[in-house]
């Protein structure tokens, strides 16, 4: 993925508008609900908002009444937005998001084991929501979690692990990579648990041969990896798969000689 | 469903026993296991049939409670009943709640009794829990009364929409309004991670996470809900929740209690996609099928989940020796087969050609195996890419498959699955689809008869062939080696390894659980 051919022209047109069936006709559909019963004025209603969005003329091509208080529409319509292509701006993602099948290839290939993960929630937090989104098998948003890779090993301790606990499996395990879920977040519980997590890893592994650390939750910022100590903080919405292509992303780049 | 006719794909009645004696033999030893031994949610559903109820300030349930302290007094080797009852007879607590909160506090120890004491001791659990089973009694013969009064969906397959807010108060008015739409089975997800539970949440709850915590107050304002829109809509709307994870055995008694209808329940599922110990599975599941029996709740098995891992072409045996061992294990803890709602799905990729001759091979292979069990046939997820137009179109031919083969129970594919929590507009369009599919096919599946020896039941005969072989290699390795082995959805879930182990107990010579002894000796 160069830089130079997201921001390409299509055709050498740098303005486009949407196309129904003709060059610049800037046809586009829609379906919505709206919360009120199915009648002249609900019809009226969807076409103030196609208008609202910008649609005109617009047209409401299918109303339905679903039950006595909604109603659900079907709208056709022109825009008359220009798309300037030149000006997209694509932030490419710092590594290459991998199916499982690659991400087991890479692992054989890079690492030539199994790929070890240690999961856990922390602290008396017993919301393994989470975690188990990202590593059982049934996973998440229609992506199998980390135990369907053939090339992972996964060992997921559940809720409730004591931090020592958590540092001596995965010492045992001799874990690559530490998968902690925090979603209590009450008194910052979940910023004082991951900091209490990633200084013990620190002082229990010589420098530069710890795991890697990776915490996720819905309230962490994204960006404070470096000061709650650990390698890497994944948000809500976060699918396996971009744990894995992460994980063997970090791992392959840390193991290759420099 | 009463008037069945040959078999459709020829399947060879002695190959079809084959398969049925080979699934005994695989499950016989399970059972031997679950009927020796016993589990900390089989003693706590006793002490719910009893009518235990509540929770402590932490919101742990008083069951929970209770059954700790007499396991640390005395193990529960011989069972909760002795001890508990012992102690109501020497006057520790006026009542079970007494006991409990006395107990926790730490003031009253248990003690086995015996001789004439362990008698007197047994006679009171044995008539409490006939209490609580009297009560599953009456909310069946109320179910009964209710649908002869409704009477039934007027059509088959019927239709089962999902609903998952996390907030019972929400799911309430979503719920009816499915049910206007044209849903007769409404099934309340659980919030994720509830599975591995090793309690029952306590009271109403308005907290979940992609989904509604399953706890007996939600049970009951749900199915008093459903019972105002059965009223409305002139026919019974069934309520559907899970009886799986940690806590099968006492989820399947609140389901009893509170008139649940429909309940999943899979001799598999916990161990192979939640990492449930399969020893703490399979005892509490035929305890709890036993519960489910006596309540007249139709199971639903969840052989979908495989093909959701697996593919869904290599691995169809897989399904069928799965359903072949969810119909022993429900036969043998008393279930009729119009109580088995086995699993299957509509999951093969649509790109491969001649995928939905495959998927018909599939579906009729179910419905000859099982004439008599209610089919729940589970919609495309695993293929559903987020075109819903494509999505809307593999639906239909999900339904067109459903009434081709006759299959009972359609729980209605999303076209916004992989998108979106199903909107309003979503469940509204799934029902306009099978309804359509449904109408314009009548009984086509009258009419539908493959060539004899043509594709799809060529097909369905080589599913069966596999499954047989399947079967008797798992025999030969026994059920227990071969989950260990990864023989179901690619997981590999060794015998004592897993979650809830610890609670697993062998039976003493003296155990006595009034409940399973009611349960065995039937209504």
């Amino acid at each position: 993925m160069s830089a130079a051919s997201s921001t390409e022209p299509v055709a050498g047109k740098t303005i486009i508008r949407p196309y129904g069936d003709a060059t610049g006709d800037g046809m586009v559909q829609l379906s919505f609900t709206l919360p009120v019963p199915h009648d002249k004025r609900a019809e009226g209603a969807a076409l103030q908002l196609a208008q609202k969005m910008g649609i005109d003329p617009a047209m409401v091509v299918h109303a339905k009444a679903m039950g006595p208080e909604f109603t659900f529409f079907v709208v056709y319509g022109r825009v008359h937005h220009l798309v300037d292509v030149s000006k997209v701006q694509v932030v490419d993602r710092a590594y290459p998001l991998l199916s499982p099948k690659d991400a087991n290839a890479q692992i054989k290939r890079r690492l030539h084991r199994k790929l070890v993960v240690v999961g856990a929630c922390i602290g008396t937090d017993a919301h393994t929501v989470g975690i188990d989104a990202i590593l059982n098998i049934k996973g998440y948003a229609g992506e199998k979690g980390l135990e369907y890779y053939r090339e992972i090993k996964v060992v997921n301790l559940g809720a409730q692990v004591t931090v020592p606990d958590l540092v001596e499996r995965s010492r045992r395990e001799r874990a690559d990579a530490v998968l902690v879920s925090q979603v209590v977040t009450q008194r910052d519980a979940h910023l004082h648990n991951t900091k209490e997590m990633s200084a013990a890893f620190r002082e229990s592994y010589p420098a530069g041969r710890q795991p890697l650390l990776v915490v996720g939750g819905p309230r962490f910022d994204e960006a404070a990896a470096a000061d709650l100590g650990v390698d890497r903080i994944f948000g809500k919405g976060t699918t396996p798969s971009e744990v894995a292509s992460y994980l063997v992303h970090a791992l392959a780049a840390a193991r290759t000689p420099a | 469903m009463a008037t069945r006719h040959r078999s459709k794909v020829g399947l060879d009645p002695a190959v079809v026993r084959k398969a049925r004696g080979l699934a005994r033999r695989a499950g016989a030893p399970i059972v031997k296991m679950a009927r020796t031994h016993s589990t900390v949610s089989v003693e706590r559903a006793t002490l719910r049939l009893a009518g235990l109820t509540g929770a402590d300030v932490d919101g742990i349930p008083w069951v929970n409670r209770l059954v700790d302290a007499v396991r640390e007094d005395v193990g529960l080797e011989q069972g909760v009943a002795l001890p508990v009852w012992h102690a109501v007879a020497r006057g520790d607590g006026e009542d079970l709640s007494a006991i409990a909160q006395k107990a926790a506090a730490g003031s009253i120890h248990f003690r086995l009794p015996t001789g004439r004491e362990a008698t007197r001791a047994a006679g009171a659990a044995r008539r409490a829990v006939a209490g609580g089973l009297k009560r599953i009694d009456t909310q069946r013969v109320r179910r009964d009364r209710r649908i002869a009064k409704l009477g039934d969906p007027p059509q088959r397959p019927w239709l089962y929409l999902i609903v998952a807010t996390g907030d019972i108060y929400e799911d309430i008015p979503q719920a009816q309004a499915a049910a206007r739409e044209g849903a007769d089975v409404i099934a309340v997800i659980r919030s994720t991670g509830q599975s591995l539970l090793d309690y029952v949440p306590e009271g109403a709850t308005r907290q979940g996470y992609a989904g509604t915590y399953a706890t007996q107050e939600n049970f009951r304002l749900m199915r008093a809900a459903l019972d105002d829109v059965s009223r409305e809509l002139g026919r019974y709307i069934r309520l559907t929740n899970y009886a799986s994870g940690l806590c099968m055995p006492e989820i399947a008694s609140l389901a009893g209690l509170e008139r649940l209808d429909m309940m999943l329940n899979d001799s598999m599922y916990g161990i192979l996609f939640r990492d449930i110990n399969p020893k703490r599975t399979f005892i509490d599941q035929r305890f709890s099928r036993q519960v489910h029996a006596r309540a007249g709740i139709v199971i639903n098995t969840g052989e979908d989940n495989y093909l959701t891992t697996a593919d869904a072409v290599d691995a169809a045996h897989t399904v069928t020796v799965s359903q072949l061992l969810n119909e022993y294990f429900a036969r043998e803890a008393g279930l009729a087969d119009w109580q088995l709602g086995l699993g299957h799905a509509f999951e093969i990729n649509p790109d491969l050609p001649e995928s939905f001759r495959l998927e018909l091979a599939h579906a009729l292979l179910a419905r000859e195996l099982f004439p008599q069990a209610p089919l729940k046939w589970m919609p495309p997820t695993r293929h559903m890419t987020g075109d819903v137009f494509r999505g809307y179109l593999l639906d239909g031919f999900f339904n067109l498959a459903g009434a081709l083969t006759g299959q009972s129970i359609l729980l209605l594919g999303m076209m916004t699955e992989a998108v979106v929590t199903p909107w309003l507009s979503d469940r509204d369009l799934a029902v306009q689809n099978a309804r359509y599919v449904i109408n314009a096919a009548g009984n086509l599946y009258e009419d539908f008869r493959p060539a004899p020896d043509g594709f799809i039941a060529q097909r369905a005969r080589q599913v069966l062939a596999e499954a047989v072989d399947l079967l008797e290699r798992i025999v030969d390795d026994t059920l227990l080696a071969a989950i260990a082995d990864g023989t179901f959805g690619l997981m590999r879930r060794p015998a004592d390894a897993g979650k809830g182990f610890d609670g697993v107990f062998p039976r003493a010579d003296g155990y006595y659980n009034p409940a399973g002894e009611l349960l065995e000796e039937g209504s």
